[in-house]
């Protein structure tokens, strides 16, 4: 595939993903994807915070993982960045900390595929992080 | 900070939390009048007089989770250890602007770093917001426009993974283009 460098270009790739997409665009429902929430205010930026959420972009994408990997303030676990917070559908959310790449890729292959649970997990003594 | 595109992308998280709907990002450098500006502008609720002078103490904060808010002081930092300066204008109701000036060829300034991966996982991130970036050099001038991107996608949303490595592809082709 050629490089993307317009709008033009970006339009072409578009009617190439659209099939594909259509496909995934019916099975978004919200309840039935696991969604990862990467803590990204200052403290989880400093600490990787961005990388880890471009690698959980790719890397449940490439492994068939319907999911949606989106932003979230801090949680208040500065000591911890970064930090995830992951939904498994029909479950409770679980945010686990010190989330390099490895870890990430350790979340994705053991809690997200398997329900396994991994070292790294933040005692749930939180209420939400939804007002933060 | 590792570069400028963390404080960027930190800095544009307080847009988000003051529910903005346009976030406008300027990055200016020239190396013919030593100066490299960041501005980031946006139409959030906007901070009180009060508050706005509190913004940038290190030990001051909006949130709740925690006690101290470096994003701002970080920056302001960063950029008067380069000769530099930061300023913040904000009206309640309108938005706040914030712009950072740093000496071109000063050691201590950081490299802007990834700024193409950063805008798109701020637009992935945040579907609903629209971006402008504006990047200025000595040699010309790249805008990058969801507004645009959107029309163009049409039906297909910007947090697709493989729309947003496309998008960061074309945001890094046309910057070094630059």
């Amino acid at each position: 595939m050629a490089k993307v460098k317009s709008l033009a270009d970006l339009k072409k790739i578009k009617e190439e993903l659209h099939a594909k997409m259509d496909l995934r665009e019916k099975s978004n429902d919200p309840d039935a994807q696991v969604q990862i929430k990467v803590g990204m205010a200052t403290c989880g930026i400093a600490s990787g915070a961005k990388e880890v959420m471009e690698f959980l972009i790719e890397a449940t994408a490439k492994r068939g993982i319907n999911s949606i990997v989106t932003q979230t303030g801090c949680m208040g676990y500065c000591y911890a960045e970064p930090t995830i917070e992951v939904t498994m559908p029909g479950k409770e959310p679980v945010v686990f900390g010190d989330v390099d790449l490895k870890k990430a890729d350790e979340v994705i292959e053991k809690y997200i595929k398997q329900g396994e649970l991994v070292d790294g997990i933040i005692p749930v003594n939180y209420k939400t992080i939804d007002n933060n | 900070m590792k570069d400028l595109s963390m404080h960027i992308m930190d800095i544009i998280q307080n847009s988000v939390r003051a529910e903005a709907s346009l976030v406008e990002l300027k990055i200016t450098e020239s190396q013919k009048e030593d100066l490299f500006s960041i501005s980031i502008k946006d139409n959030g609720f906007g901070m009180s007089e009060e508050v706005l002078a509190k913004a940038i103490d290190p030990f001051f904060t909006t949130r709740t989770t925690r006690k101290v808010g470096l994003g701002l002081s970080l920056l302001k930092q960063n950029a008067e250890m380069t000769g530099g300066k930061m300023e913040i204008s904000s009206k309640v109701g309108v938005g706040t602007e914030l712009k950072a000036t740093f000496s071109h060829k000063h050691l201590d300034r950081p490299a802007l770093g990834d700024i193409a991966g950063t805008m798109v996982l701020l637009v992935g991130a945040n579907p609903e917001m629209d971006f402008v970036y504006t990047h200025i050099t000595d040699g010309g001038e790249y805008i990058f426009d969801t507004k645009e991107v959107k029309e163009v996608l049409d039906d297909m949303p910007v947090s697709d993974p493989n729309i947003m490595r496309y998008l960061k592809e074309m945001i890094k082709e046309n910057l070094n283009t630059l």
